[in-house]
């Protein structure tokens, strides 16, 4: 059952997923990083309040934390959709023709180099630089699971396969 | 004194030893990343699941005090291994004391494997590899010439041992070395005898490995670190994932050994996320070293102790670079620092550190236990032993390989790699282009460096680099402006930001890369991108910004003339830049069947039925789906 | 044998004498390698490659990170050098706003220097510049990241020197930013505007925010009397605008300066620093007898005021309440000159020249203003004042001196030394051995505070007791000190705090400097300025015994409280904004779908993509606005969903639009 209860007083929220976190680290600041892979494990991205609550637990300069989070590829400062996919553009890939995959699951979702995310938060479509799988290249991974010897038309059968599968839900 | 019990190897050796004989045959299923995409752990559930139907023993863990019950010579050990090199053939299914290996087994061939081969010791003709050069069928690694012709040391276990099993790593010598580092050696006789051994590191530039540890070793001060660098980056490459993932012991026995050279108490390997399964596996070994008091308060019983921490990268290709690392360990953004003070004076913390590739350690203990003279028969005078590539792009085999420095290229692409393949994934005797080797930091190699052989200097003298090891072949269909783009796209997205050149520098060479490409370069602009590529070589602060012009500066000399087609003549000889072609559909040759039009994925081709059909350029992705799928030639490129 | 370790540069030797690096040795060699992220009380950063030289042997290094040796053989300008530099600042140029004419650092800027000094006539490069807004937020600092060269002094000296951070590199490659935290406004994060970043930029990426063009107003209005408040350091850093020696006193000419542009009035803040010293020692005395609140701070740094309040609440008690000189000068100015000088309390407006970014923060403080009205309506900084001279045309080097008004004009040494590190300690000794012991001292220096070290300390012996005084500059040593107070281990009875290395001499309003020596040149100039005067301890100043007498009554009496003293608030170091979980729009009704973890798995997803739709259907996209949130950390309870100002736990699609269709309800359209 559904239930309202009321004003969402959000003062009351106690960042207790990222207590236990930091207590877990001992509120290091070296362990800044790992700290900041749990809390995005937590919590799907890193929320400008929850980098707040960090810096300061760990008595940083809230500049600092928000440096080394907007500095590595894996930190997302935004949510992500339900189904991320990460396009392989590595060497063996690119040389493979990742490329024109790219374009056309852009296409397919209205998506661009900037917005990543589909409005429904359903897909979030990216690149990475390598993901060891060369061997099958041109690789494409729908959250983990891997797909290679990808073509821009299995790419978009693929999405569109679970779009009516979301559908049907 | 201390109450840890001193580890006994010969114990677990014998053990480990006792309880595999008990069983006759053992299956291994690789459990890489490529077999793993391609369904191997659904294969592997099979097999036990079907072996147990046909009322065989099966275990899937090797337990030293092995219970009665397995102690059957009928009985089967199934297990993992790591990567085995050959990803394109995968699933691998290896099956002992046969020496028969299967290829591309898919759940449905299970069934046959257990009746036809276990049952009735028949091969099963069909899986076996094929030779594409004389259509042969090869039994084992024993007779496929990609395996042939590769000298397997640094990977000899990947793909055999249990990676997950530390027992099976000492029944097969592991950690020996490691004690008598500990116990039989002195640091200063450890670093001689690496250094005497040649070994150069295999991450990047070749620095000598036992000159990196002699600087840490008389350092003085008595907190030092050890550091195994696996953020291994360099698109194309993934020797270090396979060796953390195949063999994390061995990684982890290397990083002991260093520990005693210069006199560390504690280490960390630096694990790429992007290799969730070198994570765990490393981790597992980790946590199994403590277990057994290889790591602790009494390393070997010497009273000393030994830590290892294991930290997963989070995401930036310059942490590869050493004090960037060391940065991103501290909590920080990985931003590399001016040398000096190197690491080994001035590292993690400010203490003195080494830092070491991975590769680079799982070759230690094979050193101290052979002895440096005994390595340095294979490899060149300067660059002893072997190295492992990741052997991608258009080559029949794809993979990864291991030979002796000084093997030539030609052995590589066309003896092990099977030779060039076209588009369509065929062999083409006539197919080769360049090879890219060294990932970012290295350069395209050609024709005339077929007969080179590899190794540090050869390769830096042509204008490349053994980098990390990517090799990447490329067909003739590359674009070879169209690669330095890549590159230069890569890094300049890598680039930390923090020196002028390589920031900025990275971005123009992008930007007029962009104009060769897209039509808008004139004589001045290559010119410009050579002296700028030059002074970002020669003024960046960090080895990223260093090396990150090579692709550039390579291709401009080795392929001149096509840069030169694009600015003067306006043209890729490839086909290739988006920017200088088109697709047209021919109105006369076109019978408005519409295949074209279901076949490209944005819809940008329209047309009644039975009419000429037209592409909407500024919809056309320029994939080449409709010139392919087209059966009356009517599209072509322009 | 050679007895002394030398380097060869360019064919000279040089002797090696403990310099940090190569780069030291050749700039002391006389040859001005180029740098911008160089700072000699910075951290090495190695970016911007401009000292490269060429190093037999080694090839090309920076010098800023290679060690000079004995025997080395360097060459600063070979072909190979020039065209690498060349290259590094076509690079940044092509990066840059190059609106240069109108830039405020015009003169001053290192990129503009360096491209006229290497003849840089041509960018080959394209434009890859971006434009980004400007932060024009703060009272004290513009932030314009379109001039900036990313060398990070700026991020260095916030960090090392004032142990703050309010800004640091953000991202990667070539969307590298410096930025505070999240990107925020400056005002919005915790900068305490000591605008020491200023100071060592080499761009006018950050520059003091001016407000020439208002007091230009107020002198052209005839309604106004305009009043000037010139504050010590001022006197000793102006010259250096016109290419006199740092430290050379020109308070006369200031004067004239300020009266040909139109200033009604002139005084000098030094006077109520000597009424700060009278109310601060009899403070620190009453506190010290009655134990209370001991160390005890002082207060008229406002860079460490705010520092103090937002890292330090619990130690606000051990601040002096005293008002800083230049605020006791804007309450005294409004509260007496509209009689004294017949004028509107309306129509005075009083200008204070300051060398410094934060007085422009502390003067728009409200608690500084009475009845909306600012006690010290503008603050010009040193750099200000020298613009508005050249803008008159005035030749500043030849006016003649002129007097500064009375009474607050007239000053004793002791007020013009606060100018220094350590000169409000050695002020308060001038004034308070005196009254303790009761015996006229014979020397009034008190060499044991003077100096450049960060955090000094002193013990005096004064009528048979200890007095122990540290006196510490950069924030990044007040915290130090802090840090003991707050543990209870503070062996000291007053400390004094500034946050600009040198004390305010050194404040980011002074002309730009890049190494020490203009600092210790200003720190002379004002001890020789305090010789020079007739009176040394502010009890002698018989303006003050006046005012004392006629205006204020007791020294920490009532009217001297209202007037002289203030109080200090806890303050949040990130504006809060943590509240607000979308950026909607408020005029519409917010729905936000927590897309955390757990209510992801339990459905989230899907019931955003259907609220989505069903508002498109109903065509309410105008007054309703759908976003995805962060975690509500109702998890066990989820999917969560807020409508308006409802919480709904497990929220199904029908519960939704159920509290949807009531909120739109309500809400008028």
């Amino acid at each position: 059952m559904p239930v309202a209860v009321g004003k969402p007083t959000f003062a009351v929220r106690r960042f207790e997923g990222v207590c236990r976190i930091l207590e877990e680290h001992g509120y290091q600041p070296s362990r800044l990083i790992p700290i900041l892979q749990a809390v995005q494990e937590e919590y799907r991205y890193l929320p400008t309040e929850v980098l707040t609550y960090v810096a300061t637990a760990l008595n940083l300069p809230p500049a600092r934390v928000f440096g080394v989070a907007s500095f590595y590829a894996h930190f997302a400062l935004a949510p992500k959709g339900k189904y991320v996919i990460r396009l392989c553009d590595g060497t063996a890939c690119h040389v493979k023709r990742s490329i024109p995959i790219l374009d056309a699951l852009r296409s397919r979702l209205g998506l661009s180099e900037q917005q990543k995310t589909t409005p429904d938060m359903l897909f979030t479509v990216e690149t990475v630089s390598c993901l060891g799988a060369c061997g099958l290249a041109p690789v494409l991974v729908i959250n983990d699971e891997v797909h290679g010897q990808m073509t821009p038309e299995r790419a978009v059968a693929l999405v569109d396969a679970i779009i009516t599968k979301e559908a049907q839900q | 004194m201390t109450s840890t019990p001193v580890i006994d190897l010969e114990r677990i050796a014998e053990e480990y030893g006792n309880a595999r004989k008990a069983l006759a045959r053992r299956i291994t299923i690789c459990a890489g990343t490529g077999c793993v995409a391609n369904g191997a752990l659904k294969v592997f559930d099979a097999f036990v699941e079907k072996i147990a139907a046909a009322g065989l023993p099966v275990v899937t863990e090797l337990k030293s005090e092995a219970p009665a019950a397995t102690a059957k010579p009928d009985g089967t050990l199934m297990s993992h291994s790591g990567c085995q090199g050959f990803c394109q053939m995968g699933p691998l299914v290896t099956l002992e004391p046969e020496g028969i290996l299967y290829t591309r087994v898919q759940l449905a061939d299970v069934d046959e494997i257990v009746n036809e081969t276990l049952i009735n010791g028949r091969i099963v003709d069909r899986l076996l590899y094929e030779d594409p050069s004389n259509g042969k069928r090869c039994k084992g690694t024993a007779d496929i010439p990609f395996y042939v012709r590769q000298a397997r040391t640094v990977l000899r276990e990947c793909g055999h041992v249990d990676p997950e099993n530390i027992a099976e790593y000492i029944h097969h010598g592991g950690y020996f070395a490691a004690r008598r580092a500990w116990t039989a050696m002195q640091p200063k006789d450890i670093c001689e005898e690496i250094t005497l051994s040649g070994l150069r590191g295999r991450g990047g530039g070749g620095f000598p490995t036992g000159r990196k540890w002699e600087a840490a070793r008389v350092q003085p001060g008595d907190k030092k670190y050890v550091i195994c660098n696996g953020d291994e980056g360099d698109p194309g490459a993934f020797m270090d994932r396979s060796v953390m993932e195949g063999n994390p012991h061995s990684v982890l026995e290397g990083l002991m050994i260093a520990a005693r050279a210069i006199g560390a108490d504690e280490m960390y390997v630096y694990v790429r996320a992007e290799y969730p399964l070198a994570v765990k596996r490393i981790r597992r070994a980790v946590q199994d070293a403590e277990q057994l008091g290889l790591l602790g308060d009494n390393v070997f019983g010497t009273g000393q102790s030994l830590r290892c921490h294991v930290m997963e990268g989070a995401g930036a290709f310059v942490c590869g670079e050493e004090t960037a690392l060391i940065a991103s360990i501290e909590g920080q953004r990985g931003m590399p620092r001016p040398k000096p003070p190197f690491p080994a004076q001035s590292g993690l913390w400010g203490k003195p550190t080494i830092i070491n590739n991975v590769e680079t350690l799982a070759t230690v203990p094979l050193i101290i236990r052979q002895g440096a003279a005994e390595f340095r028969k294979i490899g060149t005078e300067k660059s002893p032993g072997t190295k492992t590539f990741a052997l991608t792009g258009h080559v029949a085999n794809t993979g990864l390989i291991e030979v002796p420095f000084g093997t030539t290229l030609r052995e590589i692409v066309f003896n092990i790699g099977g030779g060039v393949t076209n588009a369509k994934g065929q062999v083409d005797g006539d197919g080769f282009r360049a090879v890219q080797i060294g990932g970012p930091s290295g350069g395209c190699l050609t024709q005339e460096h077929l007969d080179l052989p590899l190794d540090f200097d050869s390769l830096t003298g042509a204008g490349a680099m053994v980098g990390s090891g990517g090799l990447v072949v490329m067909n003739k269909s590359t674009c070879m402006v169209n690669v330095a783009r890549f590159f230069m796209q890569f890094t300049q997205n890598e680039s930390c930001g923090k020196c002028v050149l390589c920031r900025e520098g990275t971005k123009q060479m992008l930007a007029l890369l962009d104009d060769i490409i897209e039509g808008r370069a004139t004589g001045e602009t290559l010119e410009l991108l050579e002296r700028l590529a030059v002074a970002v070589k020669k003024g960046s602060l960090c080895g990223l910004g260093k090396t990150a012009p090579n692709p550039v500066l390579s291709t401009l000399r080795y392929f001149r003339a096509e840069y030169e087609a694009h600015v003067h003549q306006k043209s890729c000889p490839a086909r290739q830049c988006k920017g200088l072609l088109g697709l047209t559909i021919d109105p006369e040759k076109c019978k408005g069947c519409g295949l074209c039009a279901r076949k490209c994925p944005v819809n940008a081709i329209s047309g009644e039925k039975k009419q000429p059909h037209r592409i909407d350029s500024s919809k056309c992705l320029k994939c080449g789906a409709c010139e392919e799928a087209c059966k009356f030639k009517a599209i072509s490129w322009n | 044998m050679r007895t002394k370790a030398t380097v060869t540069i360019d064919g000279r030797e040089v002797a090696i004498n403990g310099e940090r690096n190569l780069l030291e040795v050749i700039r002391k060699a006389g040859i001005e390698l180029p740098t911008f992220c160089y700072h000699s009380d910075l951290s090495v950063y190695g970016a911007c490659r401009l000292c490269l030289v060429q190093v037999e042997g080694r090839g090309i290094c920076a010098a800023c990170s290679t060690p000079a040796q004995d025997g080395m053989k360097v060459r600063t300008t070979t072909e190979e050098i020039r065209e690498i530099r060349r290259i590094a600042v076509e690079l940044l140029l092509a990066n840059h706003d190059q609106s240069c004419p109108t830039c405020p650092k015009a003169s001053a800027c290192q990129l503009q220097n360096l491209a006229r000094r290497l003849g840089i006539e041509k960018v080959r490069f394209k434009p890859v510049h971006d434009p980004e807004p400007v932060d024009r937020s703060s009272p004290s600092l513009v932030r314009d990241p379109n001039k900036c060269v990313l060398c990070g002094d700026c991020v260095r000296v916030c960090s090392e020197i004032q142990g703050i951070g309010a800004i640091d590199f953000a991202y990667r490659g070539h969307q590298v930013a410096v930025l505070p935290a999240f990107g925020k406004d400056l005002k919005d994060v915790e900068c305490v505007y000591c605008g020491q970043c200023a100071n060592v930029c080499p761009t006018g990426a950050l520059t003091p925010r001016s407000e020439v063009e208002q007091v230009w107003k107020e002198l052209d209005n005839p309604r106004k009397v305009v009043v000037a408040q010139i504050a010590p350091a001022v006197r000793v850093g102006l010259g250096e605008a016109f290419g006199l020696e740092p430290g050379t006193v020109v308070t006369g000419k200031i004067v004239a300066a300020l009266k040909a542009m139109g200033f009604n009035y002139v005084y000098d803040t030094s006077f109520t620093a000597d009424l700060t010293v009278i109310e601060e020692a009899n403070e620190f005395i009453a506190r010290k007898q009655a134990a209370k609140n001991i160390p005890q701070f002082t207060s008229c740094c406002p860079g460490w005021v705010k520092f103090a309040e937002q890292y330090f609440p619990d130690l606000l008690p051990h601040l002096s309440s005293c008002k800083s000189p230049q605020q006791m000068f804007g309450a005294l100015a409004k509260d007496l000159l509209p009689a004294k000088l017949n004028v509107d309390r309306k129509d005075l407006v009083i200008v204070s020249i300051m060398p410094c970014t934060a007085k422009k923060f502390e003067a728009q403080l409200p608690r500084f203003q009475k009845d909306g009205v600012r006690d010290v309506d503008y603050v010009l900084t040193t750099q200000e004042l020298a613009r508005m001279i050249e803008e008159a045309g005035l030749k500043f080097n030849t006016l003649r001196p002129e007097s500064l008004d009375m009474p607050f004009g007239f000053k004793t040494g002791a007020g013009v030394i606060f100018g220094n590190s350590g000169g409000v300690t050695e002020a308060v000794l001038r004034y308070a051995v005196e009254k303790l012991t009761g015996v006229t001292l014979d020397s009034v220096d008190f060499e044991a505070v003077r100096g450049e070290e960060g955090l000094r300390e002193a013990t005096l012996e004064v009528g048979g007791q200890k007095l122990r005084l540290a006196v510490v500059h950069g924030l990044a040593n007040a915290r130090k000190v802090a840090e003991q107070v707050k543990a209870g281990q503070s062996p000291y009875d007053l400390i004094e705090v500034m946050a600009c290395p040198g004390g305010c001499i050194g404040g980011a309003g002074q002309p730009v400097y890049r190494d020490r020596q203009p600092r210790r040149l200003r720190t002379e100039g004002l001890y020789e300025a305090d010789k020079m005067l007739e009176l040394h301890k502010p009890q002698e100043n018989h303006f003050i015994s006046e005012l004392y007498r006629e205006e204020l009554g007791e020294i920490g009496g009532e009217r001297a409280h209202e007037l002289l003293h203030t109080h200090y608030h806890s303050r949040r170091r990130i504006a809060d904004t943590s509240l607000s979980l979308v950026d909607g729009d408020r005029s519409k009704l917010n729905i936000s779908v927590c897309v955390g973890t757990n209510c992801m798995v339990r459905g989230a997803q899907t019931l955003l993509h259907n609220l989505i739709r069903h508002v498109e259907e109903r065509g309410l996209q105008d007054v309703v606005d759908v976003k995805a949130s962060f975690c509500f950390e109702q998890c066990d309870k989820g999917p969560t969903v807020v409508v308006g100002d409802k919480l709904i736990h497990k929220c199904t699609f029908q519960a939704a639009c159920q509290a949807l269709d009531e909120a739109v309800a309500v809400e008028p359209k």
